[in-house]
């Protein structure tokens, strides 16, 4: 086909086709980000915690009798609660991944230094918390009875100073020790060293933190000893929420001075964790489609009044030779013509929002493919949105070029 | 004139109803996103002290002992620092902050004992902020001096405990300790819970906790650190503390200072009495740095800790960018209508219309698509509202349309229709009338 004469036509209607273009380079260059934003979210919310999750319950427990000694109170739930019928084992915690309660503390591989520190989150809890929480320990061992030490909460975790083992996620443990050697080597919350006994795969941290960050975890023998405490519960799927009445029932008859909160399974905690991070993705997905939907019905609309312009033309057209593919092309052609140059603006388009979002929101880099991506589906939109109107120009008889209105 | 041209524009508006249609939707659609989003916003970052908040400062101070890369100080204070400033009384009111949880009972009152928020501070602090009282008063200077045992109560505890009654006088039973109510606050909520606000650039945008309600109990602040010993936890330390040692005299931080500073000249005093106690500690051995002192104040505080939560600002943007693309959408739209008008056009302006006419006639079309649009934006902004209420968010129930903001749809809607409908007018304005004429 021709280019010449579509596009002196549409030099004749520039500030419309402007209008078109930037329209088109507008939808591109948000579209493509909110598409970004949108895979990045879902990353974040499919990412692996670690926790055998559709196995694992839990439940909190603040004590209120302040001359309780939270140690004992600890060990015998903990050994009620194994007594349940149907769960596996059972352990007190301080946090788990996505209940909020994060502790961050620095680790460094030098004393007294802060240089190769990462900031990570620490867990502590009673003897089992690998098992009961379905943790991968992929090198290493888990702790021995003799190393767990009591927190010491009273003076704010002054138990961290001293203890001397700890477990790391994969990915801390290569953040600390790049070479891959990690195992074995030392790292100093304080200014005691403890040793790298154990690695597990993966173990989300409880509160949100940046891309790449999200996996750094330490696993402490450190025994809570605080009043508030949340007891973990390994069991079978289908069991969860039976275990978790028997649960809340045996621990307010062991001591019925305390307050039993949040009985939860680990995916209802998951799924409260995301709520935010889903309402977002709902929503850009509607921006998204509701962008596309009202450009797709600008190209519609325009080329709806161009057909009833041309009405005349294309008559003519038909009556000197122009088959109906030939009108329907036209049309598509120049539909064609109009998206790619709001594409191309679009692109660049795309590419600065994203570094503005980097500067404001630290969002990573756009990913090259989404930029062919975006193209193309932007095509497809205009080529759709054009088909209607273009096969209504096509359908014109050519008797038309013979009438004078 | 304006009659006839409304009339016009109704009947051009009937002869084309689908895409009518569309372009009062997509004006609709592009308000409501905008105008929900610019509520939530409004709401979210607005002064919490409007005419007060120049006046008040956040002071900070840098305690660790070793020399730290951190380039900035904490967001808190130590124990020490935080009250040798207090002390020294150098601000036109100055109040002491720290948070924590204990267990409350109301003896004579029979409900089950519950976990309360308790805010430590000191007697300034209610009137620096301007909290309103229902009953009784604040506790004086003099109480904090004595570590009186009394506590000013929330509206909501007040209700939950005495059906709303005055409870002034009346004894609460702190974990351990008796402690006498001396005032009951009027509902407050203010937005952010702006005294509170520390470690905002480390919640990664989810800064929704920052509009959640104020605590229930306050008590003077030294005589709280007795009632709920043990039961305080650090922001963060920079030291492992040891064992036996009270959180007071440990290397940690978990107190806040607020200062109320009248004048510029009490602003410039004050940075100076903050860098000259840093001077004095570091030759005392204490601070390892002298240099890195900081005063904020109130607005700038929160600027620093962003927050409005980063979700609540893409969402503007993201309304704010579709809203661009209806206008697009309309423009373009609106110029193709009045084109295929030409003919109309020219014989109007061969029988004597005015350019300015033309132009006019086109301007009432686009601005009642504007007001149509504006009226079903402002029942997309309602349902948009009423969406965000329902969410598990802290802000939840601060969100509702006020009466700007209602004002503002409709400017925002007919703004938004003329600016769109301007391009087109003009150019149907300039139709030449002979050349149309010839055509028909």
């Amino acid at each position: 086909m021709i280019l010449r004469p579509i596009l002196s036509s549409l030099t004749r209607h520039k500030l419309t086709v402007m209008l078109l273009m930037l329209q088109v380079a507008l939808t591109c260059g948000i579209v493509c980000n909110v598409a970004f934003m949108i895979e990045e979210r879902i990353a974040r919310m499919s990412a692996p915690s670690g926790v055998a999750e559709d196995e694992v319950v839990l439940i909190d427990s603040v004590q209120v009798d302040p001359h309780t000694n939270p140690q004992m109170r600890h060990l015998e739930d903990v050994a009620a609660l194994r007594a349940i019928p149907g769960v596996r084992s059972a352990v007190a915690v301080d946090a788990v991944p996505f209940n909020g309660s994060d502790w961050t503390s620095s680790l460094n591989t030098q004393p007294d230094s802060d240089a190769n520190a990462a900031s990570a989150s620490v867990y502590n809890g009673t003897p089992g918390e690998l098992q009961t929480l379905g943790l991968n320990l992929i090198a290493g061992r888990d702790f021995l009875p003799g190393e767990y030490l009591p927190l010491d909460s009273a003076h704010d975790g002054a138990g961290l100073g001293k203890v001397s083992t700890v477990i790391v996620t994969r990915a801390l443990a290569d953040k600390l020790f790049p070479a891959g050697n990690a195992l074995g080597k030392s790292v100093y919350p304080f200014s005691q060293p403890a040793r790298i006994v154990g690695i597990v795969d993966h173990l989300s941290r409880p509160g949100p933190h940046d891309a790449g960050a999200e996996d750094y975890s330490a696993l402490f023998p450190l025994l809570p000893d605080t009043a508030e405490v949340t007891y973990v519960m390994r069991t079978a799927a289908r069991n969860r929420k039976h275990v978790l009445e028997i649960a809340k029932a045996t621990l307010t008859r062991l001591d019925g001075n305390r307050i039993v909160r949040q009985p939860s399974t680990f995916a209802q905690l998951r799924a409260d964790y995301f709520h935010r991070d889903r309402t977002m993705v709902g929503l850009l997905l509607a921006a998204a489609v509701a962008l596309a939907f009202v450009t797709a019905v600008a190209i519609a609309g325009l080329a709806h009044f161009w057909v009833g312009q041309r009405r005349r033309t294309i008559g003519i057209r038909r009556a000197i030779g122009a088959t109906r593919g030939d009108i329907l092309r036209y049309f598509q052609t120049e539909n064609f013509l109009i998206v790619s140059g709001g594409v191309v603006l679009g692109l660049l388009l795309a590419m600065m929002l994203n570094l503005i979002l980097m500067q404001q929101y630290e969002v990573p880099r756009l990913p090259v493919y989404y930029l062919p991506i975006g193209a193309a589906v932007l095509w497809l939109l205009g080529q759709l949105a054009v088909l209607g109107p273009a096969l209504r120009a096509a359908a014109v008889p050519p008797v038309v070029a013979t009438r004078s209105m | 004139m304006f009659g006839y041209y409304m009339d016009l524009a109704l009947r051009s508006l009937r002869r084309s109803p689908v895409l009518t249609a569309l372009m009062v939707l997509a004006i609709a659609v592009g308000i409501g996103a905008s105008m929900t989003t610019l509520t939530v916003m409004h709401l979210l970052s607005g002064d919490p002290l409007p005419g007060r908040s120049q006046h008040i400062f956040y002071p900070q101070v840098d305690p660790t002992s070793r020399l730290n890369p951190h380039s900035q100080p904490y967001d808190m204070m130590d124990y020490h620092s935080a009250v040798d400033l207090w002390s020294a009384q150098r601000a036109d009111r100055q109040a002491l902050i720290t948070v924590s949880a204990l267990r409350l009972t109301a003896p004579t009152v029979h409900q089950p004992a519950l976990m309360a928020q308790m805010l430590s501070t000191t007697s300034d602090f209610f009137p620096m902020f301007a909290v309103p009282f229902q009953y009784g008063n604040a506790w004086t200077a003099q109480d904090d001096a004595r570590h009186a045992r009394v506590a000013v109560i929330s509206s909501d505890l007040n209700n939950k405990l005495f059906q709303g009654s005055d409870s002034v006088g009346r004894t609460l039973w702190l974990k351990d300790a008796d402690v006498r109510i001396v005032g009951v606050l009027a509902p407050w909520r203010p937005s952010p819970q702006f005294y509170e606000v520390v470690g905002g650039r480390f919640s990664d945008g989810d800064t929704a906790s920052f509009y959640g309600r104020p605590e229930d109990v306050f008590m003077p602040f030294f005589s709280s650190l007795e009632v709920n010993d043990g039961g305080f936890n650090p922001f963060t330390c920079w030291n492992a503390p040891d064992p036996g040692v009270k959180l007071q005299n440990s290397p940690c931080v978990w107190v806040a200072l607020w200062v109320q500073l009248d004048s510029a000249a009490k602003v410039s005093g004050y940075r100076d009495y903050l860098a000259s106690y840093a001077e004095q500690q570091k030759a005392l051995g204490r601070f390892a740095r002298a240099d890195n002192t900081r005063m904020f104040d109130l607005m700038q505080w929160l600027d620093f800790n962003r927050v409005v939560p980063s979700d609540v600002r893409l969402q503007t943007w993201l309304a704010f960018a579709f809203l661009a693309i209806c206008l697009f959408n309309t423009i373009g739209l609106l110029l193709a209508k009045f084109l295929r008008r030409a003919g109309e056009i020219g014989v109007r302006r061969a029988l004597g219309a005015s350019r300015a006419a033309v132009f006019a006639q086109c301007l009432v079309e686009a601005a009642t698509i504007g007001l149509l649009g504006g009226l079903g934006g402002l029942l997309l902004t309602l349902l948009g509202l009423w969406l965000i209420r329902r969410q598990p968010v802290e802000y939840a129930e601060l969100i509702h349309l006020d009466p700007s903001m209602f004002g503002l749809t409709f400017a925002l809607a007919i703004a938004a229709s003329l600016l769109a409908g301007v391009l087109p007018a003009l150019r149907a304005s300039r139709i030449a009338p002979a050349l149309q004429l010839k055509t028909l």
